[in-house]
């Protein structure tokens, strides 16, 4: 592949970014202006920039590839991921809202009324946020070597500069702007070349290399548990990761949360369409890429393979655009983040202490992914939906929907389900993977209902403890808001009481 | 399944809790390689430490939790067999054995709470008759003392009232197999500390009641000046303007509604802003073009909330010192972005600027200037986010004026 043509796409996604972080709010002069300046954000570009910041290198690169060497079972992949939002929708979406917590350490601090609690979940929520943007940087680093031939490091260390220096600069000012905007445009660096793909081969009537249905590696493929245990891991996880939850609060209410968990689920729907059209693509016409190891690069490749010459490397180009984007968007989401959650919790909460907060939250994932090496971008992130799972979300869904929660259970609960899942993930590299056992693999089945169990147990033993707080929480978490009107419908409302009254 | 994933991320939760446990061991080494002293310090030391530890507990009061651990810290400091703390109508917390002899201990204090005075029970008549013939009785059974050998029936009780403004307000009873004038003493001590703490809790309380009339007693008023101004403004327009004289009027019911309204010290930025609109609108029309305005607005911020007028103030501020004294026509520019975990909102005007020596007087509350509404609007910030979040004006003679403000995003504690 041409190097200009990764290079080219690389700087392009950086620079719109860049300049609709810098420049994306409009500036309006007259009070004319002025109500469409200070709308709220509607519910459907909301849920672009969810979109926008869920889909990481995982589902842009990840999904096909995976589809590539296990076929149907990866499917389940994209299914988690979106029904994940479900779980979201009905259980956490409108609650989170109301309870006005900015951050998940926010939220247990106030419904445990505890800052013991406060500090655990935010040791988790800054080692889930690390977890996360490690395989976001692999997936750089592939890209990079992929498209342009440089050495891998650079992909990685050029995102990570590239969202330091934004987030630093103040150039997330309009986020929810970036975001839609990197969801729109994944989406179409996605489909484009699928409908130029399908157009060609349509065409030109190319025979496949191969059938759909041959696993080109050989390799078994996975067990009823592992794709339970693995679904289990995707609908929890979710609910718990701190970049999607931090969204949902640019949501004047809990009803708009719950809409624009909604459209997400149909954008996430539409998105999942193309990597899995890639990954079937690729069994057919790119086998040879899942012998060689490079099946997280199929999408970079095929496009350039089914379509030679400049429209080739357009095409080429397109896709890496959005796969940058992909790395981009959710690196700096969680960086924001974890910044924010580092900044306050550590460094008492000013403008100087979010910086350094943010630098060290992209510098240690940055020698993180220096010192590992992967190439299954959506197995590592599915293990990391795993450690969420069985940490942060258990805290969540039982904080909101039980009484009985206390301090004690939850951090027990949490402890347990870090260590649990934890240390499955550390025996899982010691013995290596051929050795691990099938159950250590994916720990989610067995280490979530472990959590959740030692967290209702521990609340149960340390009743005495439930905070003298929670009836007002929960009636805060739960009542529904009155439906926003307009200042001038209250008043009129208001006056026709104030008439009857009189009378 | 491929192998890579597991091996990264376990890779790097190893990197992870080897950071973690090689932190933790650190902080622990270095704690006990501190000095420790000699013997009498040490006593100090512990004595302090533990009376420190049981004064935390009590910082809220005399209540169930906070005694049940304060007792714990205290028993250890009188090294007696049980410590007992109660309030004037039951015993609120019992530490160490002898639980059986908890249903008689308030018959036996009774006289401590009525007199104020500390009492002595011998060894022995700790029990009523009969109920020591039960106990008596059932000692030869099972019914020992657990940890030691001591019957409940043996133990001396020293009970001294908690005596706080005043009057009593609980006791502490503290067992042993003897009173001796050592325990009573210590006793008595440790009771009249509990009261210093007790005191405390009540201080707490009332300034926390303080803080919540001052910021009641701070809720911005629009100012008199604009009600006149706007009035005579909107006066000029009912000849010559009728249908924009009656907007302006409703336009003026709607801003004094929401001023004037009585719920909630709190609001979200959205409304604020709408009722910023309506002020510049309500000025607009005695200052005509002369006011030009230019927003930026993020949409993620506009959900915030924040103390219920205290934008409007500002922007009031930058028509008057702004506009009003100055020839031509003003301008007036208001962002509002996110800032991680901060909204961050700021005001600037190019009018004529103020002094800064004296905006810091004004501020600090020695002058009295014509910036009470800014003063206001700062000290209210600094009252509920913490004294890092009042405003930061930056300004000279001039120069015009900027304004800025950070908002924590999250306030579970406050509703809009």
């Amino acid at each position: 592949m041409n190097p200009v043509v990764g290079i080219a796409a690389f700087v392009a996604v950086t620079l719109a970014t860049a300049a609709i972080g810098f420049y994306g709010l409009r500036i309006s002069r007259t009070t004319g202006d002025f109500y469409v300046a200070s709308r709220t954000v509607p519910p459907w570009w909301n849920a672009s920039a969810i979109g926008g910041e869920y889909l990481s290198a995982a589902s842009f690169l990840g999904v096909a590839g995976l589809i590539l060497l296990s076929g149907t079972d990866a499917l389940w992949f994209p299914v988690g991921y979106t029904a994940g939002y479900l779980m979201l929708l009905l259980f956490v979406a409108a609650p989170l809202r109301r309870s006005g917590a900015y951050t998940i350490p926010d939220f247990t601090e106030s419904r445990l009324d505890s800052k013991a609690v406060r500090r655990v979940t935010s040791l988790i929520v800054v080692m889930v946020g690390w977890l996360y943007i490690v395989p976001q940087l692999h997936g750089a680093a592939l890209t990079i070597r992929i498209t342009t031939g440089l050495p891998s490091w650079v992909g990685s260390v050029a995102v990570v500069v590239v969202v330091c220096l934004t987030v630093v600069a103040g150039g997330m000012r309009s986020i929810t702007f970036v975001q839609a905007f990197q969801y729109w445009l994944k989406l179409t660096a996605l489909a484009v070349p699928v409908i130029f793909m399908l157009l060609v081969l349509a065409g030109t009537g190319a025979t496949p290399l191969a059938e759909p249905v041959t696993n080109p590696t050989g390799l078994p493929s996975a067990g009823l548990y592992q794709n339970m245990s693995l679904l289990v891991a995707l609908l929890f996880g979710t609910l718990g990761l701190p970049h999607v939850l931090v969204r949902f609060y640019t949501n004047p209410d809990g009803q708009s949360a719950r809409r624009t968990t909604l459209i997400v689920l149909g954008l996430l729907s539409v998105f999942y369409l193309f990597p899995t059209a890639y990954g079937l693509a690729g069994r057919m016409f790119a086998p040879d890429l899942a012998q060689s190891g490079q099946a997280d690069a199929l999408v970079l490749l095929l496009p350039g393979r089914l379509i030679g010459g400049t429209a080739g490397d357009l095409l080429s180009a397109l896709v890496v655009a959005g796969a940058f984007a992909a790395f981009l968007s959710t690196t700096s989401g969680l960086v924001v983040s974890l910044a924010g959650v580092i900044s306050q919790d550590v460094l008492g909460g000013s403008v100087r202490g979010f910086r350094v907060a943010a630098l060290i939250s992209a510098a240690v994932p940055l020698a993180f992914a220096f010192s590992t090496d992967s190439l299954a971008l959506a197995g590592s992130v599915g293990l990391v939906f795993a450690f969420t799972a069985s940490t942060l979300c258990p805290v969540l869904l039982l904080g909101i929907w039980w009484r009985g929660l206390t301090d004690a259970g939850a951090i027990a609960g949490m402890v347990t389900g870090a260590v649990l899942c934890g240390g499955a993930m550390v025996a899982g590299a010691i013995f290596g993977s051929a050795a691990t056992p099938f159950w250590l693999a994916q720990p989610a089945a067995w280490s979530v209902p472990a959590a959740f169990a030692v967290m209702v147990l521990a609340s149960r033993a340390t009743r005495s403890r439930v905070p003298s707080t929670t009836s007002r929480v929960m009636t805060r978490l739960h009542t529904p808001e009155r439906p926003l009107e307009t200042v001038r419908q209250t008043a009129e409302r208001q006056s026709v009481q104030g008439q009857s009254s009189e009378r | 399944m491929p192998d890579s994933p597991l091996y990264t991320v376990a890779a790097i939760a190893v990197i992870a809790l080897t950071i973690a446990v090689v932190v933790g061991v650190g902080l622990k080494v270095l704690r006990s390689f501190r000095e420790l002293g000699s013997d009498a310090e040490r006593a100090t030391y512990k004595t302090l430490h533990a009376a420190s530890r049981a004064g935390q507990h009590l910082r809220t009061g005399l209540t169930p939790s906070g005694a049940a651990k304060a007792s714990r810290q205290l028993r250890s400091l009188l090294g007696c067999e049980a410590l007992a703390i109660t309030d004037t109508s039951g015993v609120l917390a019992w530490d160490g054995g002898a639980e059986e002899l908890k249903p008689h201990l308030m018959a036996r204090a009774a006289d401590v709470l009525t007199g104020g005075r500390t009492a002595v029970v011998p060894a022995g008549e700790l029990l009523t008759v009969e109920a020591a013939a039960q106990a008596g009785a059932s000692s030869k059974g099972r019914n020992r003392v657990k940890n030691n050998d001591i019957e409940a029936t043996e133990l001396a009780a020293v009970i001294a009232p908690i005596k706080a403004g005043g009057r009593v307000v609980g006791a502490v009873a503290a067992f042993a197999p003897s009173a001796g004038s050592g325990l009573v003493r210590a006793t008595g001590e440790v009771a009249e500390w509990v009261a210093t703490q007790v005191e405390l809790a009540e201080l707490d309380a009332s300034r926390t009641l303080l803080m919540e009339a001052e910021v009641r007693a701070l809720r911005a008023q629009i100012s008199p000046h604009f009600i006149y101004n706007s009035l005579n403004a909107i006066a000029s327009f009912i000849n010559t303007d009728p249908v924009r004289a009656r907007e302006l009027v409703v336009e003026f019911a709607d801003f004094t509604r929401y001023s004037f309204r009585r719920h909630g010290d709190f609001t979200t930025l959205a409304e604020e802003l709408r009722c910023i609109d309506r002020y510049l609108l309500l000025e607009r029309a005695r200052f005509g073009d002369r006011v030009q305005v230019s927003l930026q607005i993020a949409p993620e911020v506009l959900s915030t909330v924040i103390p219920f007028l205290s934008l409007q103030p500002l922007v009031e501020n930058a028509v008057r010192h702004g506009l009003e004294a100055k020839e031509g026509p003003g301008h007036i520019s208001l962002t509002a972005h996110d800032s991680g975990a901060f909204a961050e909102v700021t005001i600037e005007d190019d009018g004529v600027g103020m002094d800064p020596d004296e905006l810091r007087s004004m501020l600090a509350g020695h002058t009295d200037g014509d910036h009470v509404g800014l003063r206001n609007v700062d000290a209210r910030l600094r009252q509920v986010y913490g004294e890092d979040n009042g405003l930061v004006i930056e300004t000279a003679p001039g120069e015009g004026t900027l304004i800025t403000m950070r908002i924590p995003k999250s306030q579970p504690h406050h509703d809009a």
